[in-house]
């Protein structure tokens, strides 16, 4: 077992195109990382650096304490679960499952034994003798997971692995992922743009955009407190409404001339000046009243089941606030929000950062 | 999604097949059955009459021992050529695939001895190794071997062999390019981390994958030997020296054109036809079955 570690790595692309600039991370041994982003952000980029399909243009990729930026990626001592699966298709499941170790001169029957295992831990033990066409999408996934767990290496890649299956395989899968990382306990670096998935798989969660890590922590801290206005809206479904207003003072901002309270405000911020106040749509309590309270216009209602999502206008923005079903009338045209000081999170127009205290 | 089209009535259909209707007639099936007609036929030497002999023109062609000798010397060579320009242009195709500097250069210029006519190539070639004129007779001489295609069935053997190659490496590169490029890149990345080197991944991997397409262009340079090489030949070696070189298809030329026996090359036409009718039948019966991923 081992960690990762990033410092300051870059990717150049020929015509001087930086996909990647400048990342420095540190993945725990044993932990569960998580990158997300839209496309394009360089996440996929940097995960295929620390697998070595890609060159590093710049900084260091440490796997354990071994600097492997010239290492082949057979040498790397990891594993990678592609998108498309990527299974050989010639070859039966075991000998999918099997190619690794027989590349790396393992005796015959510790390749069957750990076949046979992985086999058993993924549920494929009757599909050993079949050619990958004749598998069901998430049965090829569970081939692609064991040939990568038959190797038992330091380090797991995920590129974006459940992109290619249905709605509902795909939660099934997750958890099954999820589990089988716990149960291993091998170091997990795993791509995705499913902010879904990105919050439910990882311990350390990365937000990456434009080649650049926007914020690194918990799940609970990224949803929680979220540094930059990129995140605070990348992370969270339905995304979290950003309004502009004016600082009014310590403690209130107000916005279309509806004063609010707000409980982690930095200090020192010119009364007067712009700002942007962002309310998640699970935050804010309607038909409440409240201390601190926002009018808004409903144009239409979007029914989820358990919830439905009120889409309007709070101070001529658009705004989305999620009730529990039952709880307000759907034909509600006019709604008071109540708003609690501890959920406004507030940002800097110019730099997008968080303006929460210090 | 549909892809039948529908017509409302019977004219306009007719109308867009009669082209490829009249052209397939015209040039195959009229030619095909008149070939099959002569076998059955024998001239006079004058040419004036013909009689119906019935199978006596294929008995007499199987009672040749120069038949058989066509049949080997067509076998060697296009074993040998069907060999040669597959390896080659597999070799160029998987170097073209790597992301070189001037690939695309590179590429086209190895598309273009497609281009050239089979007896122009046929002429550069004998410049090339003429015994007495040729630029690179000397050097192979000045090694010891005393070159000369013109006397020595060997030599012109080999020159066909090569020329021939030359001019059929092309068009494999371009189904080999083809089928590399359809390789899905993640495939061969995963063998990769797998541990496999370059060598391994070739063999175990990218090799399998393109069995349909090897398997493909061997039955198509099959025929191309076969038949395709009748412009080298002819201006080549014509055949000779002393017969060595006379393939199937340049013995019905040699015995009806310039043998003048109509009937015993139009049987070995029929003969030829049988060949082809069962390359194609193996063909689709295998590339659209059994080698498919």
């Amino acid at each position: 077992m081992a960690g990762v570690t990033l410092d300051t790595v870059r990717k150049i692309y020929a015509g001087n195109v930086e996909a990647v600039k400048g990342v420095s991370l540190g993945i725990e041994d044993g932990s569960f990382c998580v990158l997300v982003g839209p496309s394009g952000c360089g996440k996929s980029t940097l995960l295929r650096m620390i697998a070595g399909l890609e060159t590093i243009s710049g900084g260091e990729v440490k796997i354990g304490e071994r600097v492997v930026n010239q290492v082949e990626p057979a040498d790397r001592d990891i594993a990678m679960v592609f998108q498309n699966y990527a299974l050989y298709p010639h070859m039966t499941v075991y000998d999918n499952m099997a190619y690794g170790l027989k590349n790396r001169g393992t005796p015959k029957d510790e390749i069957e034994k750990r076949v046979k295992e992985a086999a058993r831990i993924l549920a494929i033990e009757s599909f050993l003798a079949r050619k990958p066409r004749q598998l069901s999408g998430g049965q090829r996934q569970r081939v692609a997971m064991g040939r990568a767990i038959v190797r038992k290496p330091q380090v797991f890649l995920f590129d974006e692995p459940l992109s290619n299956l249905d709605a509902k395989l795909r939660v099934q899968m997750r958890v099954e992922i999820k589990r089988l990382q716990r149960a291993l306990g091998v170091t997990s670096i795993y791509v995705t743009h499913d902010q879904v998935e990105a919050m439910t798989l990882s311990d350390k969660l990365v937000v990456m955009s434009g080649g650049q890590i926007e914020q690194v922590g918990s799940p609970a801290d990224v949803y929680r407190r979220p540094e930059t206005r990129f995140v605070a809206t990348f992370i969270g479904s339905p995304p979290m409404n950003i309004l502009s207003g004016t600082v009014e003072g310590p403690g209130r901002v107000s916005v279309g001339g509806q004063s609010i309270a707000v409980t982690d405000m930095r200090e020192g911020l010119t009364p007067g000046s712009a700002i942007e106040v962002g309310l998640r749509p699970e935050d804010v309590q309607a038909g409440g009243a409240a201390a601190s309270s926002l009018s808004m216009d409903v144009d239409f209602v979007e029914e989820l089941g358990a919830t439905q999502l009120f889409h309007g206008k709070v101070a001529g923005s658009e705004f989305v606030v999620q009730a529990s079903t039952g709880q307000l009338p759907a034909d509600t045209r006019k709604l008071m929000l109540a708003v609690d000081p501890a959920n406004v999170h507030l940002f800097d127009p110019q730099t997008t950062k968080r303006l929460g205290r210090v | 999604m549909e892809k039948r089209a529908h017509f409302s009535g019977w004219t306009l259909p007719l109308l867009l097949i009669v082209p490829q209707m009249a052209i397939t007639i015209i040039f195959f099936y009229w030619p095909a059955s008149q070939a099959i007609w002569q076998s059955f036929l024998r001239e006079d030497a004058f040419g004036l009459s013909s009689e119906f002999v019935g199978f006596e023109n294929y008995v007499h062609l199987f009672e040749q021992p120069e038949y058989y000798r066509a049949m080997v010397t067509t076998a060697i060579f296009s074993s040998l050529v069907a060999f040669f320009s597959l390896a080659c242009s597999l070799l160029l195709a998987t170097q073209a695939d790597k992301n070189l500097r001037g690939g695309q250069a590179y590429k086209t210029l190895l598309i273009w001895p497609y281009a050239v006519a089979p007896a122009i190539a046929g002429v550069l070639w004998i410049f090339m190794f003429h015994p007495t004129l040729g630029t690179l007779s000397k050097p192979i001489k000045a090694i010891g071997i005393d070159w000369n295609p013109m006397l020595n069935g060997n030599h012109a053997m080999t020159l066909l062999v090569l020329s021939a190659t030359w001019k059929q490496i092309s068009y494999n590169f371009l189904f080999f390019l083809a089928g590399l490029q359809a390789i899905p890149k993640s495939v061969i990345e995963a063998a990769a981390i797998d541990g496999a080197g370059p060598l391994r991944r070739f063999w175990t991997v990218i090799f399998p994958l393109l069995s349909p397409t090897t398997f493909f262009l061997l039955v198509v340079n099959i025929v191309y030997v076969f038949f395709d090489t009748f412009g080298i030949i002819d201006a080549v070696t014509g055949g000779g020296p002393a017969g060595t070189t006379t393939t199937l298809v340049y013995k019905v030329y040699a015995d009806g054109r310039l043998g003048g026996d109509l009937g015993g090359s139009a049987a070995q036409s029929v003969i030829l036809m049988i060949i082809v009718i069962a390359l194609t039948a193996i063909q689709f019966r295998y590339v659209e079955r059994k080698v498919q991923y």
